[in-house]
């Protein structure tokens, strides 16, 4: 199937209401097999609230949604089910269970969804550790022990724990020290690269669209426009020309000729 | 793409070749967990091939599974090398020849034994520790109110009235409903009794007696404590999760005057109206039990318990409200306060302030009869 042009994501006619706010209205995106989508929107845009529309979490007024050619809202809980196991979600602070280790929290969905032994789940738990550059010894800590990197980085295991064809992620490297955040950008292309992934991230981070995005989706008078970063640049709108062309943009792409 | 092709993992070329195809991935890790370590080195020291080009599907399961022959191998001093590897995977085998599990602390097993040894030293420790801080935290809070009798203009006015609307007057309706209905049961069960003597009554003693001296402070206490100081513990608890506190420190406001004693204050104005008004409506409950079914008409009923109760028997009452209060809002603030990090915490902190306002409510009560006893109040 490699090669074949198909797409992982449809939404189209997307309409989300908020009372009298509509946020989007007639929206569409599709994202293709193996791409990695940035995100990106004004404050109050409703850019996580796309991601909760297509994993399922709010249902949209109007429109259709399709992830791997499935339905998110399907009635039948079992096909619901399926198509859960073949995605991962990072939410912004990682999400993870309170109570639980971070090891205990990657084995949660395994340990759900697959009849494994404890033990060789135990090491596939570790393996997503490893995987995702944790220190070894932050696998019996509780995720208040962790610092707001280590829990992202947990909160990606925990997402990668089942191994899904798509991986959401809500602002990866918000509030990640400029380090911290380039080595996320590098572990999501790694990992993309090992699991063959799809993403879709929400982000402000303008290194991580330079660096790791094969395609923007922009929010935008209530509907997505795509492009690659180029041709984002070049367009008219007055909001993507101060997005794409403030001074830090600049600055991110300089650094990235750099380099 | 069917899931249904099987992994699998032969010998080839004498072996010395290991040829693995199908499908390695979580949907077939189970199989291949039972049947990989029946898959022997052979005889001799001669490096071993394996060959990955059959394989269809490979996922972090299915490539730990392969790693985990490889160090099998390895440690029986074999190596492995993977060869013929899809392009697809190379990345996935070589990320997993890095992980390193050993270094990693052993999953936390239960021992129970140890356990119950371990927690038994830890609880009892925690309780030690526990009354030192509370004892401090009482020292800081007395000072602190002190400071604020002193100079009443450092009473915040708004958030005591703002408590005292939430933890007495939207606390009525439970109240009242609670100890109307003790004095309903109360009325049934000591007519009951009392009636083998024909000593009906007296069922008036026993209810202005219990309720006014007891019943009614006490179960506004628990009331409270359950209602209140569990809600004080969760709002401060809450701004602890979401540094609040530490906010109002380093603006230079004390958080036991900012949010402390309001609520404190608050509770000990509260609490005796609330306990009057439980000693009322209990008393009522049980004027009416007694006059629909136990035949003494209200006026009676009034008679005998002018006869029967003092004053001294409803202050006795309403004289712990106030001290049953401090120590409900103290243990609410305090528990608040020591809650860390997690939101798990602000709900574990909750459950232990309604516990520990409770018991102390108890002991002190305990005390009090005593005292009254003593000095025959």
């Amino acid at each position: 199937m490699a090669g074949q042009q198909d797409f992982v994501i449809q939404a189209h006619g997307i309409r989300s209401q908020f009372g009298e706010t509509v946020v989007h209205d007639g929206l569409n995106l599709d994202v293709k097999r193996g791409e990695v989508m940035g995100l990106v929107g004004g404050s109050g845009t409703g850019k996580s609230v796309l991601v909760n529309t297509i994993v399922g979490l709010r249902k949209p007024q109007a429109g259709t949604v399709r992830v791997l050619g499935r339905d998110p809202y399907d009635p039948d809980p079992v096909r619901r089910r399926d198509l859960q196991k073949r995605w991962g979600v990072l939410f912004q602070d990682g999400a993870l269970f309170s109570g639980l280790s971070v090891s205990e929290n990657i084995q949660v969905p395994l340990r759900e969804n697959t009849k494994l032994p404890q033990s060789l789940i135990e090491q596939i738990a570790r393996a997503k550790i490893a995987m995702v550059g944790l220190q070894p010894d932050a696998c019996n800590k509780l995720p208040s022990e962790l610092s707001g990197g280590m829990r992202k980085r947990a909160g990606l295991a925990r997402a990668l724990a089942m191994d899904p064809e798509i991986l959401f992620l809500d602002e990866p490297t918000a509030g990640l020290d400029p380090i911290g955040a380039s080595s996320f950008d590098d572990l999501i292309e790694s990992l993309r690269k090992s699991l063959n992934l799809t993403v879709l991230m929400v982000t402000h981070d303008l290194d991580s669209l330079n660096t790791i995005c094969d395609r923007i989706s922009v929010l935008l008078n209530k509907k997505v426009t795509v492009g690659t970063m180029d041709q984002l640049m070049a367009m008219d709108d007055p909001w993507l020309r101060a997005y794409f062309h403030g001074p830090r943009m600049r600055a991110a792409q300089h650094a990235e000729q750099g380099a | 793409m069917a899931s249904v092709v099987k992994p699998t993992l032969q010998w080839a070329d004498g072996r010395r070749r290991l040829v693995a195809g199908g499908v390695w991935d979580l949907s077939t890790a189970r199989l291949l967990n039972t049947r990989l370590p029946k898959v022997a080195a052979p005889e001799g020291s001669d490096p071993v091939a394996m060959d990955l080009s059959g394989v269809d599907r490979l996922d972090t399961a299915g490539a730990w599974l392969l790693e985990r022959v490889r160090r099998r191998f390895a440690a029986g001093g074999r190596d492995v090398s993977f060869v013929r590897v899809p392009d697809a995977f190379t990345e996935l085998i070589q990320d997993m020849q890095k992980v390193d599990i050993d270094r990693m602390p052993p999953p936390l097993r239960p021992r129970p034994v140890v356990n119950l040894l371990n927690n038994t030293g830890k609880v009892t420790f925690d309780l030690i520790h526990e009354s030192l801080l509370l004892l401090n935290f009482l020292g800081l809070v007395l000072i602190t109110l002190g400071k604020v009798v002193a100079n009443p203009r450092r009473l915040r006015v708004a958030s005591t009235v703002y408590h005292m609307e939430a933890t007495g007057i939207k606390a009525m309706l439970i109240v009242g409903l609670l100890s109307f209905l003790i004095g309903v049961v109360l009325a049934y069960q000591g007519a009951q009794q009392l009636a083998e003597f024909g000593a009906q009554i007296f069922v008036v003693d026993l209810l202005g007696v219990s309720i006014l001296r007891e019943l009614g402070v006490l179960l506004t206490a628990i009331m409270v404590a359950g209602r209140s100081g569990s809600a004080f513990t969760a709002q401060i608890g809450t701004m602890k999760v979401n540094q609040e506190v530490d906010a109002l420190e380093t603006l230079g406001l004390d958080p036991i005057e900012v949010l402390v004693i309001p609520r404190v204050v608050a509770l000990m104005i509260t609490m005796p109206l609330l306990v009057f008004f439980a000693d009322i409506v209990g008393l009522v409950g049980g004027a009416m039990v007694a006059s629909a079914a136990l035949g003494i008409d209200y006026g009676a009923f009034l008679n005998r318990l002018q006869d029967a109760v003092t004053l001294n028997t409803f202050f006795s009452g309403l004289v712990k409200a106030p001290v049953f209060a401090f120590v409900i809002g103290m243990v609410g603030c305090f528990q608040g306060l020591r809650v860390t990090g997690s939101a798990e915490s602000v709900g574990r902190q909750t459950t232990q302030s309604v516990v520990q306002s409770i018991m102390l409510v108890l002991v002190l009560d305990a005390g009090f009869s005593v005292l009254f006893a003593e000095i025959g109040f």
